[in-house]
C-alpha cells in the first residue's frame, strides 16, 4: 500500500471525501465509521449529531491509547511529589515514564518524583499467586526509601483480572504509616473505549482521596484553580507566569507541575478555570457540588482566547481594580504577540491545517491556526465524548452504553461544614443575565466552517488517505501519526507532546507557536523529496568530454 | 539533582523496581516482526500495550511504525478475546493487505488464556486468512522475562515457518537479534564480502531507516521475505547471534528442519566480530578477504593509537545480555574496566559469562541480571565510573554525577545516528570507539586546566 501526494487539488467534495475514506472498509466497519465523520453544517447549538466515545473496531489502527494511560499517564503523570507506583507487569511504567514531556519545578531541594520510574514488576508466581503481598511490601520499600507524603497506585491490565484488592491494601498501608496518604487507582487498560475511562477514574480518585485533606487558609484576593493544564512543553509555567502578573492566585493546577498539598486545597479556591473539558470537568462539578465552588471553561491556546479567558476571570470576581489590571497586563503582553502575528501571516495566510487529537486540544489549538489566518479543514478527537463536539447540551441525552457504565460516578452530596456558596444565586444570574456562562462549553463543530469533516477516533488508513485527497499544508496529532504523514512530503506537528517545542499557552506560547508553524510550513525540507535526476529521468545532453 | 531522591546508602528491595532496566516482552516481538517484509504486526490486548509500543519504537527510529491491536474491552476481557481476534483479521486483510499478520499476546490475553494458534486454526477453518497470506504469533506474556524474551520468542516463531523440501538451497541463515537496521545492513555487507549467500532474520534495514522522497510505504522494502522464511529450512546451517535473543529460534530450525546451528556472541567489538568472520569463513570454506582483514587491522591501528585514553578507566554499563557480553567483551580487550553491569532481563548465566570475561580485571566488578538503574546508580554513587554506556535513560545519572555518557542501546530517544551507523564488525568498532574517545576526550578538554590545556591529543 503506496501513497503520495500528487498536485495540489484546491477544490474538494466533503461528501465525496467520506465516501472515499468508507470504500475500503468491510461493510459493517463502514456503518459504523459513516457516524463518526461528520460533515458539519453547525449552526449554534444546531449541529448534527456525530457518534463518540464508542470502541474501536479491532484490526484497525487506532490512535488511541488505554485507560492506565489516561490516569496514570495523564492526570497522575504530571504530579511531582508523589510516588506513583505502577501495579503490573514492567511495561505500562516503562512506556510511561518521562515521555510526555511534563515539566515541573520542585527548585533546588523539592520533592520530585518525575524522573524516576516505580514499577512491581509483576512475575508469572505473582499472577498464579496474587500480587497484593508484593504490592505492599513494594509500598513499604518505598516509603522507607523516600519517605514521601503520598504514594498512588495504578493498576494494569491483570490486576483486576487476578482480582487483587488494591484498595484495601493501601488503605491498610494508609493507616500503618499515619503520615503517608497512600490510595489506590482501578485503572485497568481494558476498561472504557479509550484514554477518556482513565481520566475520569483518576478524577475521581483524587477527589475522594486528596481534595479537601489540607484545610489552612491560603493567601491569595482572586483565588482560583487551573483545571486540565498538564504542564506540557511549559504550558503551565507561562499560564501562571500570566496569573502572576495579574494578580491571580492558582491554588492548584489539575496537574501540570502539581503537588500533593495543591490538589489537598483546591477546595480554598474560588472559581475553577477549565482548560481541557474532556479529562477534568469531573472534578469541576463534584467541587461545585461539595464546596460550591462554580466552573467555567477558559482556553490559554491563542493569545486572543488567553486574553478572553483572562477576562471572564476577572468578570466573575467583579473587582474593578482587578479588572483594570487584567486590562494592563493584555496591553502590554499584545504588542509583541501581534508583531509577531503581523509577520508570520505573510507566510501562513491562507494555508490549511488538519487536527486530530485529544479531546479537547483539536479544538482549542484552532485558535492558533485561527489567528495565522489558516484554515482548519478537518479536525476530531481521539477520545471525546459528544458533548466535546456538539457541546454541554446533548450531556442529557448521551448513551450510557457497557463501555461507559463500569466507570463510577461518585455520588456527591455538599460538604455539611465546608459547602459555601462562592456566589449566591442573585449575583450568578446578574452574572448570567449580562451574559456569563457557568459551566458551559459549545464544543468544537460550531466553531468549524460548514462543509469541514470533523472525524471522531481517525486511523491510520482515513489520515492517509485525508492527506492524500485535501493535502493540508500541516497536520496534526501524536508521535505515532508523524512520521507516516511526513512520509508524503506534508508536515506533521504533535499536539500532544509538542515534539521538542513550547510553551504553546498563553502570550509567549502564541509566539512560539506561530514561529513553530511558520517554520513547519515554509521549510526548504518539503522541496528536495525527488533527486534532479528523479524531475529529469530523461537525459537530454551529455558532458562534450570526449 | 534530577534523580534527587537516590541515596548512597544501597538497601536490598525485593518487590519495588525503580527505573527498569528492561521493559516487557511485546515490544520485542512487535520489533522483531517489523523485520519480516510486508507483516501487520498484532497486538493481542487493550490498546494501550500497541499504542505504547508503537510510540517508543517511532521514537527511537523516527520512523513510522504500524501495527494493529485487538482493543479488548472490559467485555472481551472477561469472555476472552477470539472474537476481537477474528474481526481483527478480517479487518486487516480488507484493509491494510498485509503479506503476513505477526501476532504476539499481551499479559492481558495471557491471563485469561487466549490461545493465538487454536484462533489462527479457527480463522483459517472460517476462511478469513486469504490465499497466499500468513499469519504468525507469538506467546508474550509481560511477567516473564523482558522485551527480549519477546524479540525471541517472536523469531523462533518466524523460524516456525520454515519448510523442509530436502534439497539444500545452499545458504546460510543468519538470525542477528535485536539489533538496529544499520546492524543488519553491515552484517549483510560483511557476509556478501565473504561470499557467504545468507538468509537473514528478521531484517529491520530498509524498514525503520527509510528515506523521506514524498512516498509512504505502509510496507517498505525492506525485511526478510515470507519465501525466505520458509526457505529457511533448507539451508545448510544457522549462525545464531546472542544467545538470548537468536539461539531458541536457532535450535528450533535445528530440531524441527534438522539444520545445524551454531550460537555466537553478537559481533560487537573486536573478539566477537573475528569469532563472527571465523565462522563464516569456516562455513562457506573460502578466505577471507583483504577488505575485512583491513578493516580489523584499522580497528587494532585506532586501539594502540589511544590506548592512553582507555587504558583502566572505569565504565558503568547498562542494557541487555547479548549486547552487554559483548560489549563487556570489547572494553576489557581495549583495557578499559566495566566494573558495574546491569541488565534488567534475568538470567544468572548472564552474570556468570560477565565474571567470567571480566575475571583478570584488576577491580571488583559489581553484575546484576533482574537488576534495574536505581541501583546501578547507587554502585556508582560508591564506585565512580569515568563513562557510561547505556540507553537515553542515562542521562539522567551521567548529568547528576557528572559522568560521559555513550548512548547505546535501547531506546535511544535524544540522539541519532543509530539507525543509519551500525556498531557491529570492525567497523561498527570503529565507530564505538570514536565516540567513547569522543566523549572521554571532550571531557578532558573541558576539565583541564588552562596550563594543561593541549591542542594535540
Amino acid at each position: 500500500m503506496a501513497t503520495t501526494t500528487k498536485k495540489k487539488i484546491v477544490q474538494w467534495d466533503p461528501a465525496h471525501v467520506k465516501a472515499e475514506l468508507l470504500a475500503k472498509y468491510p461493510s459493517k466497519v463502514a456503518r459504523k465509521r459513516s457516524k463518526q465523520i461528520m460533515i458539519n453544517e453547525a449552526q449554534g447549538n444546531e449541529t448534527p449529531e456525530i457518534t463518540a466515545n464508542v470502541r474501536t473496531t479491532p484490526g484497525i489502527i487506532t490512535m488511541r491509547g488505554c485507560t492506565y494511560a489516561g490516569c496514570k499517564g495523564v492526570i497522575m503523570g504530571p504530579t511531582r511529589d508523589i510516588v506513583n507506583l505502577v501495579h503490573g507487569p514492567i511495561g505500562c511504567s516503562f512506556y510511561a515514564w518521562l515521555t510526555r514531556r511534563n515539566q515541573t519545578d520542585a527548585g533546588l531541594d523539592g520533592e520530585n518524583y518525575m524522573n524516576y520510574c516505580f514499577s512491581t514488576d509483576m512475575q508469572d508466581s505473582d499472577i498464579i499467586f496474587g500480587g497484593e503481598k508484593k504490592l505492599a511490601a513494594a509500598i513499604q520499600e518505598a516509603y522507607d526509601l523516600f519517605h514521601p507524603r503520598s504514594i498512588a497506585v495504578f493498576a494494569t491490565c491483570p490486576v483486576g483480572l487476578i482480582g487483587d484488592d488494591i484498595h484495601t491494601v493501601t488503605k491498610r498501608m494508609k493507616e500503618k504509616f499515619g503520615d503517608c496518604n497512600v490510595y489506590a487507582f482501578s485503572c485497568e487498560g481494558y476498561k472504557g473505549v479509550s484514554q477518556s475511562a482513565g481520566h475520569h477514574i483518576a478524577n475521581n480518585q483524587v477527589f475522594k482521596h486528596i481534595v479537601g485533606e489540607n484545610d489552612a487558609e491560603k493567601p491569595g484576593k482572586y483565588k482560583i484553580n487551573l483545571l486540565g493544564e498538564y504542564n506540557i512543553g511549559g504550558d503551565g509555567f507561562e499560564i501562571d507566569r500570566i496569573f502572576k502578573k495579574c494578580g491571580i492566585t492558582n491554588i492548584a493546577t489539575f496537574s501540570g507541575n502539581s503537588t500533593y498539598d495543591q490538589f489537598a486545597s483546591a477546595h480554598k479556591a474560588d472559581l475553577n478555570a477549565v482548560m481541557c473539558h474532556r479529562s477534568i470537568n469531573y472534578v469541576a462539578d463534584m467541587l461545585e457540588t461539595k464546596f460550591g465552588i462554580p466552573w467555567i471553561k477558559v482556553n490559554f491556546i491563542g493569545a486572543d482566547a488567553t486574553a478572553k479567558s483572562l477576562r471572564k476571570i476577572a468578570q466573575y470576581f467583579g473587582d474593578q481594580e482587578f479588572i483594570d489590571r487584567v486590562e494592563e497586563v493584555i496591553a502590554e503582553e499584545m504588542p509583541k504577540v501581534l508583531a509577531a502575528r503581523t509577520d508570520v501571516r505573510t507566510r501562513t495566510e491562507g494555508k490549511t491545517a488538519m487536527m486530530f487529537v485529544g479531546g479537547s486540544r483539536a479544538h482549542h489549538y484552532k485558535e492558533l491556526f485561527n489567528e495565522m489566518g489558516m484554515r482548519v479543514i478537518s479536525a476530531g478527537y481521539e477520545f471525546g465524548h459528544r458533548d466535546d463536539y456538539e457541546g454541554r447540551q446533548v450531556i442529557p441525552d448521551l448513551k450510557v452504553d457497557a463501555d461507559s457504565r463500569n466507570i463510577e460516578e461518585l455520588e456527591v452530596e455538599a460538604d455539611a461544614n465546608r459547602f459555601n456558596p462562592r456566589k449566591s444565586a442573585e449575583e450568578i444570574k446578574a452574572l448570567e443575565d449580562a451574559g456569563y456562562k457557568f459551566k458551559h462549553y459549545d464544543g468544537l463543530a460550531p466553531d468549524m466552517e460548514n462543509g469541514t469533516l470533523i472525524i471522531d477516533d481517525l486511523n491510520q488508513y482515513e489520515a492517509e488517505k485525508l492527506v492524500e485527497l485535501m493535502k493540508p499544508d500541516i497536520f496534526c496529532a501524536g508521535i505515532k501519526e508523524k512520521y507516516s504523514i511526513q512520509k508524503l512530503g506534508v508536515p506533521m506537528k504533535q499536539l500532544h507532546s509538542y515534539d521538542s517545542g513550547g510553551p504553546y499557552a498563553g502570550f509567549e506560547g502564541a509566539i512560539n507557536f506561530y514561529q513553530e508553524i511558520d517554520r513547519l510550513v515554509n521549510s526548504k525540507v518539503w522541496s528536495y523529496m525527488k533527486a534532479p535526476w528523479q524531475d529529469n529521468p530523461q537525459l537530454s545532453a551529455t558532458y562534450g568530454w570526449e | 539533582m534530577l534523580l534527587r531522591h537516590t541515596p548512597k546508602e544501597i538497601t536490598e528491595r525485593s518487590a519495588l523496581m525503580i527505573n527498569p532496566a528492561k521493559t516487557c516482552q511485546p515490544i520485542g516481538a512487535m520489533y522483531a516482526a517489523l523485520g519480516i517484509h510486508g507483516c501487520l504486526p498484532h497486538s493481542h490486548g487493550s490498546q494501550g500495550c500497541c499504542a505504547y509500543h508503537r510510540s517508543t519504537l517511532t521514537r527511537h527510529y523516527k520512523e513510522p511504525v504500524s501495527a494493529a491491536t485487538s482493543s479488548f474491552t472490559e467485555g472481551s476481557s472477561v469472555f476472552g478475546g477470539q472474537a476481537n481476534m477474528l474481526q481483527a483479521i478480517e479487518n486487516i486483510f480488507a484493509v491494510y493487505n498485509p503479506v503476513i499478520i505477526a501476532a504476539h499476546t499481551t499479559c492481558l490475553s495471557e491471563t485469561i488464556g487466549d490461545d493465538l494458534k487454536q484462533i489462527r486454526k479457527k480463522a483459517i477453518t472460517e476462511g478469513k486468512i486469504p490465499e497466499g497470506k500468513y499469519m504468525i504469533s507469538a506467546s508474550t506474556p509481560s511477567y516473564v522475562g523482558s522485551h527480549v524474551t519477546g524479540f525471541s520468542t517472536m523469531v523462533k516463531s518466524m523460524a516456525g515457518l520454515a519448510e523442509t523440501t530436502g534439497k539444500k538451497n545452499g545458504k546460510v541463515n543468519i538470525i542477528p537479534g535485536w539489533v538496529e537496521p544499520s546492524d543488519m545492513e553491515e552484517i549483510k555487507r560483511l557476509t556478501n564480502m565473504i561470499g557467504v549467500k545468507t538468509i537473514m532474520f528478521p531484517d529491520t534495514s530498509g524498514v525503520l531507516n527509510g528515506p523521506l522522497s514524498g512516498e509512504y510505504k505502509m510496507f517498505p522494502d525492506g525485511g526478510t521475505t515470507v519465501a525466505e522464511l520458509i526457505s529457511a529450512g533448507d539451508s545448510i546451517g544457522t549462525l545464531a547471534l546472542g544467545e538470548w535473543c537468536s539461539a531458541a529460534a536457532a535450535h528450533e530450525l535445528d530440531t524441527k528442519n534438522k539444520v545445524p546451528c551454531q550460537v555466537l556472541d553478537m559481533p560487537f567489538g573486536l573478539k566477537a566480530t573475528d569469532r563472527f568472520i571465523d565462522a563464516l569463513r569456516i562455513i562457506a570454506g573460502v578466505t577471507v578477504p583483504d577488505e575485512i582483514s583491513l578493516e580489523r587491522g584499522q580497528l587494532v591501528d585506532m586501539i594502540s593509537d589511544m590506548h592512553q585514553y582507555l587504558y583502566h578507566k572505569k565504565v558503568a554499563l547498562v542494557g541487555d545480555p547479548d549486547q552487554l557480553i559483548a560489549m563487556t567483551e570489547f572494553l576489557v580487550s581495549i583495557d578499559m574496566c566495566p566494573i558495574h553491569i546491569v541488565t534488567g532481563t534475568p538470567g544468572k548465566e548472564f552474570e556468570r559469562r560477565i565474571l567470567e570475561i571480566t575475571k583478570d580485571m584488576p577491580f571488583t566488578v559489581n553484575v546484576r541480571a533482574k537488576g534495574d538503574m536505581f541501583l546501578l546508580h547507587q554502585w556508582i554513587k560508591n564506585e565512580p565510573v569515568d563513562l557510561i554506556i547505556g540507553n537515553t535513560y542515562c542521562k539522567y545519572i551521567a548529568r547528576d554525577e557528572d559522568i560521559p555518557l555513550v548512548r547505546w542501546g535501547f531506546p535511544i530517544l535524544d540522539r541519532q545516528g543509530h539507525q543509519y551507523f551500525p556498531t557491529v564488525g570492525y567497523k561498527g568498532a570503529l565507530r564505538l570507539l570514536e565516540k567513547i574517545l569522543g566523549v572521554i576526550q571532550d571531557r578532558k578538554d573541558r576539565d583541564d586546566p588552562e596550563s594543561k590545556f593541549e591542542l594535540v591529543l
